[in-house]
């Protein structure tokens, strides 16, 4: 089985967040970067746990700059054959999915794994585009997945409640939490990431439609008023009359 | 020209987040003084009532909306039949599913997770969002001719200004889809976790699973959704489905009591956008505080009870 996990780069999950340039830009000062988790803990892994159960290769693919390649050797210690760097600074996910779909048409994977979404944008964009731009099936937060032969049977989480759904073919997968359990990179497993092959590719050129035009951070809290312990009665006055909440 | 909501009634009803939408796509429409027309994925008994917030049109089409495959085909079509310059559709698993397909197939620049009604400049459509699990807030322009968003639920309250209206069907070719759905469970009872408005969570402090029914008694009483930390849910205290914060669900309800949580950044990060925010806590040095609107220092199991009892208290009154 042939696979393709596509990996991004996210600020630390504790990061203070900030901008420079009147909001233009993301201030990585004092900034440590990871591998996005919802690629690593459960896309990247499941294919690993594939690769081990029916043979084949995983490649791992991201878009960005050489900066990256921490995260990507990263990929290749947690068990990656080999991967692919677009060298480009994404400016969208349509950039993105446009560079992997240009990659991914020239060989055939029987499965290719996102993350649900990166924690930086949040914004779920890139499975659906790449998978569009492919003709592919995509199923979106997929927490359970078998495969026999062609044939995947997976579950997806829906708004209240799952669904499982069997397909035939190749399909893009987005993964979610449950999908795999997290592993760490042994060793060995870092002692070969050095070995494997990193290949940099050039990007494409994309017409962007979509421009940022500045970001904000939200207002200071104003702080919390904090009720006595013995006068629960005073809480459910606050919520009820100030904050009209219940 | 129009802007086109796309709406997925859930059981055979369209909720609460179904006429936000609505509202949502109203006042969008309102901003090019256009016509806003809803297609509802399916059955829905009450579809007429999509009326009553201002549509000028209430369509119907039945397809599988597990199959992103035939979910964008169908919104393509339909986007060119009724000449949609904006398609909206929820943020939710089949609207990100099908939002960057439709994209592609439209040639429309996409924003995805919007919560404020757009601004309108010239041919461009200003959009906001969160990013960084609700650290910051971005603005985008789209430029493109054809415009796709997807709405966060909460993002507006439904605004009823009209009457109920007919349905009618939308007359599509047939896609037939290559997928077999084998099962879908549902939960029933409370609303799911993104929709709700008002949502209790605990965490650790409960000490056990065992202890979680004076939350779910206050929850009740509120009529709230529940939800828990990570290492709850990790713990197999409470469902998984129940985890919020940064690789668990975000919300953005207009009450979140969070109960025995100490407040980590990752937890915040699925929880700041709530409205009002009460933390109760026996620790007052918990980092929520910091976050929070209201807040009870004290021991979790004293404070709850007594809090169920005075709502109820209220809610008799
Ligand atoms: C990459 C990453 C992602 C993560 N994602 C998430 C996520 O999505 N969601 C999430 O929740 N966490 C997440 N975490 C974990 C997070 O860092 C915290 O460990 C977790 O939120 C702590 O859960 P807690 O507040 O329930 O437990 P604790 O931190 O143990 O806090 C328990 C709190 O209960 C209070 N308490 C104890 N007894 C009582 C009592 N009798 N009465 C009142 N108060 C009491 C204590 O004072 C304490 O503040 C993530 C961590 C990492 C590294
Ligand atoms: N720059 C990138 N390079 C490779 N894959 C990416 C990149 N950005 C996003 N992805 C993948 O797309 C998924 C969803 O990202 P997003 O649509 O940005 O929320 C991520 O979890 C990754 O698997």
């Amino acid at each position: 089985m042939k696979t393709l996990v596509c990996i991004s780069k996210t600020p630390d999950t504790t990061s203070k967040i900030s901008f420079v340039d009147s909001g233009k830009n993301f201030n990585t000062d004092g900034i440590s970067f990871i591998m996005n988790p919802y690629d690593e803990w459960y896309a990247l892994v499941r294919a690993v746990e594939l690769k081990e159960k029916v043979g084949g290769t995983v490649t791992a693919i991201n878009v960005g700059d050489a900066s990256n390649d921490l995260v990507i050797r990263k990929a290749l210690a947690i068990g990656a054959d080999d991967a692919i760097r677009v060298n480009a600074n994404a400016p969208s996910s349509y950039f993105v999915a446009k560079q992997i779909a240009e990659i991914a048409k020239k060989e055939n994977y029987d499965l290719i794994f996102l993350g649900k979404e990166t924690i930086d944008y949040n914004g779920a964009e890139v499975g659906a585009q790449l998978a569009e731009l492919l003709d592919l099936p995509f199923f979106s937060f997929v927490n359970h997945l078998e495969v026999e032969g062609k044939t995947n049977i997976l579950k997806r989480e829906i708004e209240g409640g799952e669904e499982t759904i069997k397909v035939t073919g190749p399909c893009v997968i987005s993964a979610a939490k449950d999908l795999a359990q997290q592993r760490i990179p042994n060793m060995q497993g870092i002692m070969m990431s050095k070995r494997k092959p990193l290949t940099v590719v050039e990007p494409i050129a994309v017409e962007e439609l979509v421009s940022l035009i500045t970001h904000d951070l939200p207002a200071p809290k104003k702080g919390v008023t904090l009720v006595n312990a013995d006068n629960v009665d005073e809480l459910v006055r606050l919520l009820h009359e100030e904050a009209k909440v219940i | 020209m129009s802007v086109l909501v796309v709406i997925e009634p859930s059981a055979g009803i369209i909720n609460k987040g179904g006429f936000e939408l609505a509202t949502f796509g109203k006042e969008t429409a309102a901003l090019s003084a256009t016509k806003c027309i809803t297609l509802v994925l399916g059955n829905a008994s009450n579809a007429g009532e999509l009326g009553i917030y201002g549509i000028d049109e209430v369509l119907t089409i039945d397809i599988p909306t597990y199959d992103s495959v035939v979910y964008a085909k169908t919104i393509a079509e339909a986007s060119k039949k009724l000449d949609a310059s904006i398609v909206i559709l929820k943020h939710n698993a089949n609207g990100k599913a099908a939002a960057g397909r439709i994209a592609i197939k439209l040639n429309a620049g996409l924003v995805s997770a919007v919560n404020a009604v757009p601004v309108l400049n010239g041919a461009v459509l200003q959009v906001k969002r969160g990013v960084y699990s609700g650290k910051a807030s971005a603005t985008y322009a789209i430029s493109s001719s054809i415009k796709v968003i997807t709405v966060l639920g909460n993002s507006i309250k439904p605004n009823a200004t009209g009457n109920a209206l007919p349905v009618s069907e939308l007359d599509l070719p047939k896609v037939t889809s290559t997928l077999e759905l084998i099962d879908r469970k549902t939960m029933s009872g409370r609303a799911p976790l993104p929709e709700a408005d008002l949502v209790v969570s605990g965490g650790r402090g409960f000490k056990g699973p065992e202890n979680w029914d004076i939350l779910l008694e206050l929850a009740d009483t509120l009529g709230a959704t529940t939800a828990c930390s990570r290492p709850v849910a990790d713990a197999d205290w409470r469902p998984h489905h129940e985890h919020v914060g940064q690789t668990g669900v975000a919300i953005r309800p207009n009450l979140y009591i969070a109960i025995g949580i100490s407040g980590a950044i990752q937890h915040l990060a699925g929880v700041n956008s709530s409205k009002t925010i009460v933390v109760i806590n026996k620790d007052p040095e918990a980092p929520f505080f910091k976050a929070a609107d209201y807040g009870i220092v004290g021991d979790l199991f004293e404070v709850v009870p007594k809090l169920t009892a005075a709502i109820k208290k209220l809610k008799h009154e």
